[in-house]
């Protein structure tokens, strides 16, 4: 924990955080726009690789054409986007229907706003948190914030006043609602291990525990699959579904407002991925070693650990991309009855276990810091994973093919498939 | 009332969603570090035409840059369909040569009968297929045109095996 001592003279401590106005204000200003810059590239860069990832999944080579190796392409599909026509339909609520891109994309920038990158930053002035800010309340407002992004799609999906984009919407909101609760849920088990919900101090209590993934296995695996559905991206991508909705939600939308939407999609991938490193992957944390969590705190140990922090959040864009090229959408019911009967029973089992497990770890008085506590947990854990991969592999909960036959019946029909096998045919 | 449909009891390995998902990631995963590279890249690479392509025509000439089409006919006669277009005429030397010579490429359904017709081995077939134009009037090649053109000829058959086995 960053100690907070508010005790100087003119003489400033670089390892006590900033507390004179000017310097805490224009720091957070050039974080914003430097985290705002990096955040922006890094978006339009992920629509390239997206591109690339699916070419070459697909055996194709993908864009290749502008500037080298096809990078210029992001300007190219930019500035198209920027010279083409705006139009609207007739027939559409127009407020709302320029508002909604803004409101997608808007919950996604702000999200960043909490989210440590690297460990604190000693600067002239004092201890530079590296979070445009570091809220109390971090991991809450994240949530809160993520929420509100549905709204842009609902009401690009309203005020279209086209029949696909009012479903696209309602599935959307539909499919965010369900999810929403199960990725809570999911957090629940974390913020009661970390006794807070300050990000950072969720990135500490993993590096002294051990990372949650290996701890809280179940947790993760529910809440990485609820982000799926969280960011609308395949196999959850319901609300677009082109192949029975058209575009769904942005089909009357063209030009920019167009490209706001893929924009806000890839800023929540980008959000999602790095919640999930931050919560479940030790955020900025270096594994196996505690050098980069101790004070003092020092440049080279922000620049070490901004670079561990980026190559989990990319890891995670990575498998975004990966999972959308290789797996099929789910059916509507399919989604909702992944999210209602499984999902969230599942995590609810598993808040309920992690909670009494932890009370009677405190109760007997093992310490939290101790390695008994993380082994107990990490067994725990394993048996957990172990019961849920073996239900889900039974192929009842997610399988299409549910129907119990009788055996009898079943012998008489394998018997019938069996002779009409189809025998070679001979000339005669 | 949900329509219940039956389906067999299928075994575990088949029907378990999550070894399904495993594999196909895998699979991916395969095919991203390790294409099976089929991308041709088109304007730059090319892939080699067949020695026996039959693409749009290309007149031959003799050294002193004249057609060596003799105006014989044979090639509008034996036309399946109907494109070539040619008006005989003759020199004060008694030589006969084209006074039009006009082949509709689009009316063209390149057997290659002319160029196994002529006599004078003059009308060939073009190993080409870059034909791009801006109107339909320029797919009309005239005399000029025909002779001009330099890409390489059709061989229409395989001298060592002329009965393409």
């Amino acid at each position: 924990m960053i100690q907070a001592v508010f005790s100087h003279g003119g003489v400033i401590d670089p390892q006590t955080p900033i507390e004179d106005f000017w310097p805490f204000t224009i720091l957070t200003i050039v974080k914003m726009v430097v985290v705002f810059t990096v955040y922006m590239v890094g978006v339009a860069l992920l629509t390239f690789a997206e591109r690339k990832i699916s070419a070459w999944i697909q055996d194709r080579i993908g864009p290749n054409r502008v500037l080298w190796k096809g990078f210029g392409q992001v300007l190219a599909d930019g500035v198209k986007n920027f010279m083409k026509e705006e139009t609207y339909p007739e027939a559409a609520y127009k407020a709302l229907f320029i508002l909604a891109p803004m409101l997608a994309f808007v919950p996604a920038m702000v999200t960043w706003a909490v989210i440590p990158f690297a460990s604190p930053l000693p600067t002239r002035w004092g201890l530079m948190s590296m979070a445009v800010a570091d809220l109390p309340v971090g991991f809450l407002f994240t949530l809160a914030i993520s929420s509100l992004g549905v709204y842009g799609i609902v009401l690009a999906g309203w005020s279209s006043n086209n029949k696909y984009a009012l479903l696209g919407g309602l599935r959307s909101s539909a499919q965010m609602i369900s999810y929403e609760i199960a990725m809570g849920m999911s957090t629940v088990c974390v913020l009661l291990l970390a006794g807070n919900v300050n990000l950072n101090s969720i990135v500490e209590q993993q590096a002294t525990q051990g990372w949650n993934v290996v701890l809280l296995s179940v947790a993760f695996l529910v809440f990485f699959v609820a982000t799926y559905a969280e960011t609308n991206r395949l196999p959850f991508d319901m609300p677009e579904a082109e192949s029975e909705l058209i575009a769904g939600y942005h089909t009357e939308y063209s030009a920019m407002k167009f490209s706001m939407f893929p924009i806000s999609e890839y800023a929540n991938m980008v959000t999602a991925s790095a919640l999930t490193s931050l919560l479940f992957f030790g955020g900025w944390d270096i594994p196996f070693t505690t050098w980069d969590n101790v004070p003092p705190w020092t440049t080279l140990k922000t620049i070490v650990t901004l670079g561990v922090f980026a190559i989990k959040v990319i890891f995670f864009l990575f498998t975004f991309m990966w999972i959308r090229w290789t797996l099929p959408r789910f059916r509507y019911d399919q989604l909702m009855s992944l999210g209602w009967k499984v999902m969230l029973p599942a995590i609810l089992a598993y808040v309920v276990i992690i909670a009494g497990t932890l009370l009677g770890l405190d109760a007997a008085g093992i310490a939290r810091s101790s390695r008994a506590f993380t082994g107990i947990l990490f067994g725990l854990n394993l048996a957990c994973v172990g019961v849920l991969l073996f239900v889900l592999d039974r192929g009842r909960l997610l399988s299409p093919a549910q129907s119990r036959l009788k055996s009898a019946e079943l012998s008489r029909l394998r018997q019938v498939a069996s002779r009409s096998t189809l025998a070679p045919v001979t000339g005669d | 009332m949900a329509i219940t449909v039956k389906v067999l009891n299928r075994p575990i390995a088949e029907a378990s969603y999550l070894r399904a998902t495993l594999g196909g990631m895998a699979r991916t995963f395969k095919h991203m570090v390790n294409p099976h590279k089929v991308t041709v890249q088109y304007p730059e690479m090319r892939e080699p035409v067949s020695p026996r392509w039959r693409g749009t025509h290309r007149m031959l000439t003799t050294e002193d840059g004249k057609a060596k089409c003799v105006g014989c006919g044979l090639c509008p006669t034996v036309c399946p369909a109907n494109c070539i277009k040619l008006v005989p005429g003759e020199d004060e030397q008694g030589n006969r040569y084209p006074l039009v010579f006009e082949i509709d490429e689009f009316r063209c359904i390149f057997c290659g009968y002319c160029q196994e017709v002529c006599p004078e081995e003059a009308i060939h077939m073009g190993r080409h297929y870059e034909n791009a134009e801006y109107s339909r009037a320029s797919f009309v090649y005239d005399l000029e045109r025909l002779t001009a053109q330099t890409h390489p000829v059709s061989q229409l058959w395989d001298p060592s095996d002329p009965a393409g086995e």
